[in-house]
């Protein structure tokens, strides 16, 4: 809560924060998934779900375009999610001022 | 349908938790940092189990519980398919919006999403614009959802409609004004909670009454072998469509501000790595299984006319009159917990970002405490009212809220955080040509159908996101210093 406006006119010792670098991989990643999502969603549901209803088998109950679609892609994106977050996205500081371990702050 | 003791028991049970849980978070609300980010962000301290809830059910609406479960009903599997498109927005959210803008909002001490807009573009112009939208579209789209909680009332327990309204409204109001932010999200915990069992108590109650997923499926087949196919009962819905919700109901949900301020209230890093897995797996649950429950209860309860009967009457119908109660609370926790948000809002685009912003920048904290209180008030007071005897406008601006408000907002939002030649101009000819384009196309496919076969919102999205690469470039191309 140090400033209430985005902070302008420091030509020389401005350095874009260091967290956003983590940030903007982690959005492309938010783009991927929901990039496969798509993917794996309408390949399923179109590529199987074309067919005559009487070709389709039958999954618990449920007929096979719908199964893979619908629930085997939710399960299989909550695990992409749950690996996701345990392995590849990072905990940073949310503060506003931040600063960084690895290199001193120069004078 | 005479008034049914059984069921109204367990509904009253659940209205007075939540108005209890309201009234004790309102006594949390401590008094430093400040009671405007208290009031309407609960002094982002939000943690992820509570994050992922107040985001499923701020977004999960009577849509999710009544309409949707009851076009499935009708459409099939098809319609399934078509919810689906919904996972997305369990992780999409928040990785995209991310920690970037939570990082942000508190760099700029945002406390809505238009603080955010108006520190990034350095831009009265599109604060003033935004805070319109938001206040015309929002209230639309909360009057309608109050007259859903009303009706839901009105046809469980027999009460008539103007009393339903009235307890669904008194309920809600205490909580939000008194509470704010806080309360909203605590109760939305409780309240998708409360929809994760009903659904699949009515779910298991369904497949039992139905004979079994396989009996119920050849039921469908028997009886039209469409319902079991992508394409919908009548074979008229195309892949494209389909599709096309990919943006309604999946990322362009984004841009929708009730989802964007939440994007800024947890209170850490972590917090939000688990409301990403909770937030994910919770709204594919709902979502699959509330529209199951409709396609599933086809066979069982056949000729129904009214989709958003579908529910509360296979509920009634499959399970005893005191489950029932239970599980029914769910629809009624969906449409709370989307109007408790919506009113917040409201109240935050009035009292933060005009009044404060353009009326009175100088009013001691007092005076914005008795601000914020009153304008919360008086705003459930008015949509009260209005839903009463909903005017046509109002359901008319309601067509627009949700389509209308991601074409206006995804791309300020999103490339405003992500690109660093986004400016005031390519913000401001983007909200303009998103609202603008939507209203067109809407009037179009009406007369015509589908432009493209795709869904309304589709096209507005392409054009906002031309109209804000071409005004950020043609006018001032200059970097913007995050």
């Amino acid at each position: 809560m140090s400033t209430n406006k985005a902070p302008q006119n420091a030509p020389d010792t401005y350095k874009p924060d260091p967290r956003f670098k983590i940030a903007h991989k982690e959005a492309l990643i938010g783009v991927g998934l929901a990039i496969f999502n798509f993917i794996w969603w309408f390949g399923f549901a179109y590529g199987l779900g074309s067919r005559p209803p009487e070709e389709y088998t039958y999954i618990l109950g449920l007929p096979d375009w719908f199964f893979y679609s619908c629930v085997i892609g939710f399960i299989l994106m909550s695990a992409l999610v749950i690996v996701i977050t345990k392995f590849v996205l990072k905990e940073v500081p949310l503060d506003a001022e931040y600063i960084e371990k690895e290199e001193p702050q120069k004078p | 349908m005479t008034l049914n003791i059984q069921v109204i028991i367990p509904l009253l049970i659940f209205l007075i938790a939540i108005f209890a849980i309201g009234f004790i978070a309102s006594k949390q609300m401590s008094s430093g940092g400040g009671f405007l980010q208290e009031y309407f962000l609960g002094g982002r301290e939000l943690g992820g189990f509570v994050l992922a809830m107040t985001m499923v059910a701020t977004y999960g609406s009577a849509s999710s519980f009544l309409g949707g479960p009851g076009t499935a009903y009708t459409v099939g599997f098809g319609w399934i398919l078509l919810a689906m498109t919904q996972v997305v927005t369990g992780y999409f959210v928040l990785l995209i919006l991310g920690k970037k803008f939570a990082i942000l909002g508190r760099k700029y001490n945002a406390v809505t999403m238009i603080d955010f807009l108006k520190a990034r573009y350095n831009s009265p112009a599109v604060a003033i614009l935004s805070a319109i939208a938001i206040i015309i579209f929002l209230f639309s789209a909360m009057t309608a959802q109050w007259v859903g909680g009303g009706r839901l009332i009105e046809s469980l327990t027999g009460l008539e409609y103007t009393t339903a309204l009235f307890i669904f409204a008194i309920s809600v109001l205490v909580y939000v004004t008194i509470g704010g932010f806080r309360a909203v999200a605590l109760t939305d915990a409780v309240q998708g909670a409360i929809m994760v069992v009903g659904t699949l108590i009515l779910l298991i109650g369904v497949i039992i009454a139905g004979g079994g997923v396989p009996a119920i499926m050849q039921d469908l087949l028997n009886e039209n072998p469409r319902l079991v196919t992508p394409f919908g009962a009548d074979g008229t819905l195309t892949a494209g469509y389909v599709s096309s919700f990919w943006i309604l109901v999946g990322v362009g949900v984004v841009g929708l501000p009730q989802m964007a301020v939440r994007a800024m209230s947890y209170k850490s890093s972590r917090a939000m790595h688990r409301a990403l897995v909770i937030g994910t797996i919770v709204t594919g649950f709902i979502m699959l299984n509330m529209h199951l429950i409709g396609v599933f209860a086809r066979p069982i309860m056949p000729g129904i006319d009214v989709g958003d009967k579908v529910i509360p009457l296979i509920a009634l119908e499959v399970l005893p009159a005191w489950l029932a109660g239970i599980v029914l609370a769910a629809p009624m926790a969906a449409i709370m917990s989307t109007v408790d948000s919506l009113l917040l809002l409201v109240s935050s685009a009035i009292v933060k970002d005009v009044y404060l912003n353009f009326i009175k920048p100088e009013a001691t904290e007092k005076r914005v405490k008795q601000i914020s209180f009153g304008v919360t008030g008086i705003l459930g007071i008015i949509v009260f009212l209005l839903a009463l005897q909903p005017p046509d406008l109002l359901i008319f601006l309601n067509l627009f809220a949700f389509g209308g408000l991601e074409a206006a907002f995804i791309w300020p939002v999103v490339l405003g955080l992500y690109w660093k030649y986004g400016n005031k101009h390519g913000a401001l000819l983007s909200m303009i040509t998103g609202i603008a384009s939507y209203i067109a196309i809407h009037f179009y496919n009406e007369a015509y159908g589908n432009l493209l076969g795709v869904h309304t919102v589709t096209i507005p999205v392409v054009l906002s996101l031309a109209a804000y690469i071409i005004g950020s470039l043609a006018i001032q191309r200059k970097a913007f210093r995050f």
